[in-house]
Protein backbone atom coordinates (compact mmCIF):
# COMPACT_ATOMS: atom_id res chain seq x y z
CA UNK A 1 0.00 0.00 0.00
CA UNK A 2 2.45 2.47 1.32
CA UNK A 3 5.01 1.09 -1.19
CA UNK A 4 2.57 1.42 -4.00
CA UNK A 5 1.77 4.81 -3.07
CA UNK A 6 5.60 5.81 -3.29
CA UNK A 7 5.93 4.01 -6.44
CA UNK A 8 2.91 6.29 -7.95
CA UNK A 9 4.68 9.18 -6.94
CA UNK A 10 6.23 11.47 -10.05
CA UNK A 11 9.74 12.38 -10.55
CA UNK A 12 12.96 11.33 -9.52
CA UNK A 13 13.73 9.36 -6.45
CA UNK A 14 14.69 12.74 -4.53
CA UNK A 15 11.65 14.47 -5.32
CA UNK A 16 9.54 11.19 -4.23
CA UNK A 17 11.24 11.50 -1.15
CA UNK A 18 10.75 14.83 -0.74
CA UNK A 19 6.77 14.64 -1.92
CA UNK A 20 6.58 12.07 0.88
CA UNK A 21 8.13 13.59 3.61
CA UNK A 22 5.63 16.43 2.94
CA UNK A 23 2.38 14.60 2.55
CA UNK A 24 3.06 12.69 6.23
CA UNK A 25 3.77 16.53 7.49
CA UNK A 26 0.18 17.26 6.18
CA UNK A 27 -1.52 14.29 7.14
CA UNK A 28 -0.04 14.54 11.02
CA UNK A 29 -1.13 18.50 11.15
CA UNK A 30 -4.72 17.42 10.03
CA UNK A 31 -4.39 15.27 12.32
CA UNK A 32 -3.53 16.96 15.28
CA UNK A 33 -5.68 19.92 14.16
CA UNK A 34 -8.59 18.69 13.29
CA UNK A 35 -9.28 14.92 13.93
CA UNK A 36 -7.58 14.27 17.10
CA UNK A 37 -9.76 17.29 18.95
CA UNK A 38 -12.98 15.99 17.67
CA UNK A 39 -12.07 12.57 18.40
CA UNK A 40 -11.03 13.28 21.64
CA UNK A 41 -14.62 14.31 22.22
CA UNK A 42 -15.89 10.31 21.87
CA UNK A 43 -12.75 9.19 23.80
CA UNK A 44 -12.65 6.91 26.14
CA UNK A 45 -9.13 8.19 27.12
CA UNK A 46 -10.93 11.62 27.82
CA UNK A 47 -12.26 10.89 31.28
CA UNK A 48 -8.72 10.54 32.35
CA UNK A 49 -8.42 14.41 32.39
CA UNK A 50 -11.62 15.18 33.68
CA UNK A 51 -11.15 17.65 37.05
CA UNK A 52 -14.33 18.44 37.97
CA UNK A 53 -16.18 17.83 41.07
CA UNK A 54 -19.77 16.82 40.17
CA UNK A 55 -22.90 14.40 41.83
CA UNK A 56 -23.08 11.11 40.09
CA UNK B 1 4.59 -19.00 -3.45
CA UNK B 2 4.68 -21.23 -6.04
CA UNK B 3 7.28 -23.93 -6.83
CA UNK B 4 8.71 -22.23 -9.72
CA UNK B 5 9.29 -19.16 -7.93
CA UNK B 6 10.97 -20.73 -5.08
CA UNK B 7 13.66 -21.94 -7.33
CA UNK B 8 13.92 -18.89 -8.72
CA UNK B 9 17.45 -17.37 -9.25
CA UNK B 10 18.72 -15.36 -6.41
CA UNK B 11 19.66 -10.95 -7.21
CA UNK B 12 17.23 -8.55 -7.92
CA UNK B 13 15.64 -10.41 -11.03
CA UNK B 14 14.25 -12.83 -8.95
CA UNK B 15 13.38 -10.74 -5.60
CA UNK B 16 11.02 -8.31 -9.24
CA UNK B 17 9.76 -11.95 -9.78
CA UNK B 18 8.39 -12.54 -6.24
CA UNK B 19 6.96 -9.17 -5.89
CA UNK B 20 4.82 -9.53 -9.12
CA UNK B 21 3.92 -13.12 -8.07
CA UNK B 22 2.15 -12.56 -5.15
CA UNK B 23 -1.31 -14.02 -4.90
CA UNK B 24 -4.24 -12.03 -3.51
CA UNK B 25 -3.79 -13.79 -0.58
CA UNK B 26 -0.75 -12.33 0.16
CA UNK B 27 -1.85 -9.07 -0.83
CA UNK B 28 -4.53 -9.13 1.60
CA UNK B 29 -2.16 -10.21 4.45
CA UNK B 30 0.47 -7.06 2.96
CA UNK B 31 -2.35 -4.37 3.17
CA UNK B 32 -3.87 -5.67 6.79
CA UNK B 33 -0.33 -5.77 8.27
CA UNK B 34 0.24 -2.12 7.03
CA UNK B 35 -2.91 -0.98 8.13
CA UNK B 36 -2.21 -2.40 11.86
CA UNK B 37 1.39 -0.63 11.68
CA UNK B 38 -0.94 2.93 10.75
CA UNK B 39 -2.84 2.06 13.50
CA UNK B 40 -0.06 1.71 15.68
CA UNK B 41 1.21 5.24 14.78
CA UNK B 42 -1.88 6.94 14.81
CA UNK B 43 -2.06 5.98 18.79
CA UNK B 44 1.20 7.04 19.44
CA UNK B 45 0.40 10.25 17.41
CA UNK B 46 -2.79 10.61 19.33
CA UNK B 47 -1.19 10.25 22.56
CA UNK B 48 1.61 12.72 21.74
CA UNK B 49 -1.19 14.96 20.59
CA UNK B 50 -3.00 14.67 24.22
CA UNK B 51 0.01 14.83 26.26
CA UNK B 52 2.18 17.43 23.80
CA UNK B 53 -0.11 19.11 21.49
CA UNK B 54 -2.80 20.10 23.84
CA UNK B 55 -0.05 22.12 25.71
CA UNK B 56 0.99 24.09 23.32
CA UNK B 57 -2.36 25.36 21.98
CA UNK B 58 -3.85 25.84 25.28
CA UNK B 59 -1.50 28.03 26.40
CA UNK B 60 -1.40 30.16 23.39
CA UNK B 61 -5.06 30.67 24.05
CA UNK B 62 -4.94 31.01 27.91
CA UNK B 63 -1.98 33.72 27.09
CA UNK B 64 -4.23 35.68 24.39
CA UNK B 65 -7.04 35.24 27.72
CA UNK B 66 -4.87 37.29 29.89
CA UNK B 67 -3.80 39.38 27.31
CA UNK B 68 -7.10 40.69 26.01
CA UNK B 69 -8.42 40.62 30.00
CA UNK B 70 -5.29 42.79 30.75
CA UNK B 71 -6.18 45.43 27.98
CA UNK B 72 -9.75 45.98 30.45
CA UNK B 73 -7.44 46.36 33.69
CA UNK B 74 -6.73 49.86 34.69
CA UNK B 75 -3.69 50.36 37.69
CA UNK B 76 -0.47 50.56 37.67
CA UNK B 77 1.98 47.63 37.37
CA UNK B 78 4.92 48.74 39.79
CA UNK B 79 4.48 46.83 43.57
CA UNK B 80 2.73 48.35 46.06
CA UNK B 81 4.61 49.51 49.36
CA UNK B 82 4.82 46.59 51.14
CA UNK B 83 2.22 47.42 54.02
CA UNK B 84 3.57 48.43 57.52
CA UNK B 85 1.23 46.66 60.17
CA UNK B 86 -0.66 50.54 60.22
CA UNK B 87 -1.24 50.18 56.68
CA UNK B 88 -3.93 50.90 54.97
CA UNK B 89 -7.19 49.60 54.86
CA UNK B 90 -9.00 49.05 51.95
CA UNK B 91 -11.96 47.97 53.99
CA UNK B 92 -14.25 45.16 52.51
CA UNK B 93 -12.82 43.75 49.22
CA UNK B 94 -14.77 44.73 46.06
CA UNK B 95 -16.68 41.62 44.95
CA UNK B 96 -17.33 41.08 40.93
CA UNK B 97 -20.98 40.44 40.01
CA UNK B 98 -21.69 37.55 39.53
CA UNK B 99 -21.02 35.89 35.96
CA UNK B 100 -23.80 33.90 34.02
CA UNK B 101 -22.99 32.99 30.66
CA UNK B 102 -20.03 30.60 30.49
CA UNK B 103 -16.76 31.69 28.94
CA UNK B 104 -16.11 35.05 30.08
CA UNK B 105 -12.92 34.93 31.48
CA UNK B 106 -12.36 37.65 34.22
CA UNK B 107 -9.74 36.80 36.16
CA UNK B 108 -6.19 35.80 36.91
CA UNK B 109 -4.47 33.76 38.97
CA UNK B 110 -0.67 33.68 40.15
CA UNK B 111 0.93 30.92 42.31
CA UNK B 112 4.66 31.82 42.55
CA UNK B 113 5.08 28.40 43.89
CA UNK B 114 4.29 27.22 40.63
CA UNK B 115 7.42 29.55 39.33
CA UNK B 116 7.55 33.07 38.80
CA UNK B 117 6.00 32.99 35.68
CA UNK B 118 3.09 30.84 36.49
CA UNK B 119 -0.02 33.08 35.90
CA UNK B 120 -3.60 31.89 34.21
CA UNK B 121 -6.90 33.35 33.58
CA UNK B 122 -10.01 32.35 35.56
CA UNK B 123 -13.21 31.27 33.28
CA UNK B 124 -16.45 31.25 34.02
CA UNK B 125 -17.63 27.67 34.02
CA UNK B 126 -16.52 24.24 34.17
CA UNK B 127 -17.02 22.62 30.60
CA UNK B 128 -14.81 20.73 28.72
CA UNK B 129 -15.16 23.83 26.33
CA UNK B 130 -13.69 26.24 29.16
CA UNK B 131 -11.03 23.48 30.86
CA UNK B 132 -9.49 22.94 27.82
CA UNK B 133 -8.52 25.65 26.53
CA UNK B 134 -9.18 28.67 28.64
CA UNK B 135 -7.07 28.07 31.85
CA UNK B 136 -9.06 27.60 35.05
CA UNK B 137 -12.77 27.22 35.28
CA UNK B 138 -14.54 28.75 38.10
CA UNK B 139 -17.85 26.74 39.26
CA UNK B 140 -20.70 28.67 38.60
CA UNK B 141 -23.19 29.50 41.78
CA UNK B 142 -19.65 29.71 43.64
CA UNK B 143 -18.44 32.96 45.55
CA UNK B 144 -16.36 35.07 42.82
CA UNK B 145 -13.06 36.45 44.41
CA UNK B 146 -13.23 38.46 47.80
CA UNK B 147 -16.97 37.24 48.16
CA UNK B 148 -17.77 35.79 51.97
CA UNK B 149 -18.06 32.31 50.70
CA UNK B 150 -16.16 29.50 48.42
CA UNK B 151 -14.44 31.14 45.67
CA UNK B 152 -14.12 27.20 43.49
CA UNK B 153 -12.26 26.70 40.37
CA UNK B 154 -11.16 23.54 38.43
CA UNK B 155 -7.93 22.79 36.44
CA UNK B 156 -6.05 19.79 34.43
CA UNK B 157 -3.56 18.31 36.31
CA UNK B 158 -2.24 17.07 32.64
CA UNK B 159 -2.87 18.01 29.00
CA UNK B 160 -4.68 21.23 27.51
CA UNK B 161 -2.12 23.67 29.49
CA UNK B 162 -1.93 21.35 32.71
CA UNK B 163 -2.80 24.63 34.75
CA UNK B 164 -2.34 22.82 38.12
CA UNK B 165 0.17 20.03 37.37
CA UNK B 166 1.94 21.70 40.59
CA UNK B 167 -0.91 21.41 42.61
CA UNK B 168 0.71 18.88 44.84
CA UNK B 169 4.05 20.96 45.74
CA UNK B 170 1.59 23.57 47.41
CA UNK B 171 3.07 24.23 51.44
CA UNK B 172 1.08 26.08 53.98
CA UNK B 173 1.04 29.13 54.00
CA UNK B 174 1.80 29.78 50.31
CA UNK B 175 0.17 33.12 48.50
CA UNK B 176 -2.17 32.57 45.82
CA UNK B 177 -2.93 35.81 44.41
CA UNK B 178 -6.00 36.36 42.04
CA UNK B 179 -6.81 39.62 39.95
CA UNK B 180 -9.55 40.85 39.02
CA UNK B 181 -10.61 44.77 37.34
CA UNK B 182 -11.63 45.35 40.90
CA UNK B 183 -8.19 44.44 42.82
CA UNK B 184 -5.90 41.83 43.85
CA UNK B 185 -7.21 39.13 46.20
CA UNK B 186 -4.58 37.00 48.10
CA UNK B 187 -5.20 33.58 49.64
CA UNK B 188 -3.21 31.71 51.97
CA UNK B 189 -3.46 27.85 50.89
CA UNK B 190 -3.96 26.07 54.17
CA UNK B 191 -4.74 22.06 53.22
CA UNK B 192 -5.15 19.57 50.49
CA UNK B 193 -7.21 16.63 50.97
CA UNK B 194 -7.45 13.68 48.10
CA UNK B 195 -11.72 12.55 47.65
CA UNK B 196 -13.75 10.77 45.21
CA UNK B 197 -15.07 12.53 42.01
CA UNK B 198 -18.76 12.89 43.42
CA UNK B 199 -18.06 14.80 46.43
CA UNK B 200 -19.73 18.06 45.63
CA UNK B 201 -19.03 19.14 49.00
CA UNK B 202 -15.78 20.42 48.79
CA UNK B 203 -17.35 23.55 46.55
CA UNK B 204 -19.92 24.22 48.90
CA UNK B 205 -19.63 27.79 50.52
CA UNK B 206 -17.65 26.65 53.68
CA UNK B 207 -15.69 23.69 52.25
CA UNK B 208 -17.15 20.24 53.19
CA UNK B 209 -19.65 21.80 55.53
CA UNK B 210 -22.89 21.99 53.39
CA UNK B 211 -24.72 23.45 55.69
CA UNK B 212 -22.69 25.93 57.23
CA UNK B 213 -23.32 29.40 56.99
CA UNK B 214 -19.83 30.88 55.53
CA UNK B 215 -18.17 33.68 57.43
CA UNK B 216 -14.57 33.51 55.92
CA UNK B 217 -13.66 34.03 52.43
CA UNK B 218 -12.15 30.58 51.03
CA UNK B 219 -10.25 29.49 47.75
CA UNK B 220 -10.91 26.06 46.26
CA UNK B 221 -9.37 24.04 43.37
CA UNK B 222 -9.74 21.29 42.21
CA UNK B 223 -8.18 18.84 39.62
CA UNK B 224 -7.61 15.04 38.94
CA UNK B 225 -5.64 12.90 40.87
CA UNK B 226 -3.27 10.90 40.53
CA UNK B 227 -1.33 12.33 37.76
CA UNK B 228 -2.08 11.44 34.50
CA UNK B 229 -5.60 9.55 36.04
CA UNK B 230 -8.87 10.58 36.93
CA UNK B 231 -10.17 7.99 39.62
CA UNK B 232 -9.51 10.44 42.30
CA UNK B 233 -9.88 14.41 42.79
CA UNK B 234 -7.06 16.50 44.36
CA UNK B 235 -8.54 19.46 45.99
CA UNK B 236 -6.22 22.44 47.49
CA UNK B 237 -7.98 24.72 50.52
CA UNK B 238 -7.05 28.47 50.70
CA UNK B 239 -8.47 31.30 53.10
CA UNK B 240 -8.43 35.33 52.06
CA UNK B 241 -5.98 36.90 53.88
CA UNK B 242 -5.99 40.69 52.24
CA UNK B 243 -7.10 42.63 49.38
CA UNK B 244 -5.62 45.85 47.94
CA UNK B 245 -7.61 47.61 44.62
CA UNK B 246 -6.16 47.64 41.18
CA UNK B 247 -5.22 51.24 41.62
CA UNK B 248 -2.80 50.54 44.87
CA UNK B 249 -0.16 48.61 42.10
CA UNK B 250 0.15 44.37 42.44
CA UNK B 251 1.57 42.73 45.39
CA UNK B 252 5.45 42.83 45.44
CA UNK B 253 5.85 38.80 44.96
CA UNK B 254 4.00 39.06 41.75
CA UNK B 255 4.77 42.37 40.34
CA UNK B 256 7.27 41.26 37.53
CA UNK B 257 4.51 38.60 36.38
CA UNK B 258 1.63 42.03 36.10
CA UNK B 259 3.75 44.06 34.41
CA UNK B 260 4.91 41.05 31.78
CA UNK B 261 1.11 40.43 31.60
CA UNK B 262 0.30 43.99 30.64
CA UNK B 263 2.86 44.04 28.26
CA UNK B 264 1.37 41.30 26.34
CA UNK B 265 -2.25 42.79 26.40
CA UNK B 266 -3.63 44.47 23.24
Amino acid sequence: MYGWIFRSLPGPLWVRILTALVLIAGVVLLLMTWVFPWFSEFSFLSPLTDSTIEGS
Amino acid sequence: MSRREAHAPVGSHGARNRRQGRSPGQWIIQIFGELLITLGLLLVLYVAWELWWTNIDANRKQDQAVGNLFAEFDGPVAPAPEPAADGPDYGDPAVLPAIEEEGRTFAVVYIPRFGDTYSRPVTSGVGTAVLDSLGLGHYPSTAMPGEVGNFAVAGHRQTHGQVLDAIHTLVPGDKIYVQTKDGYYTYVYRNNQIVLPDRVDVIAPVPTQPAAVPTERFLTMTSCNPRFGAEERIIAYAVMDSWQPLSAGPPAEIAPQVANNAEGAG
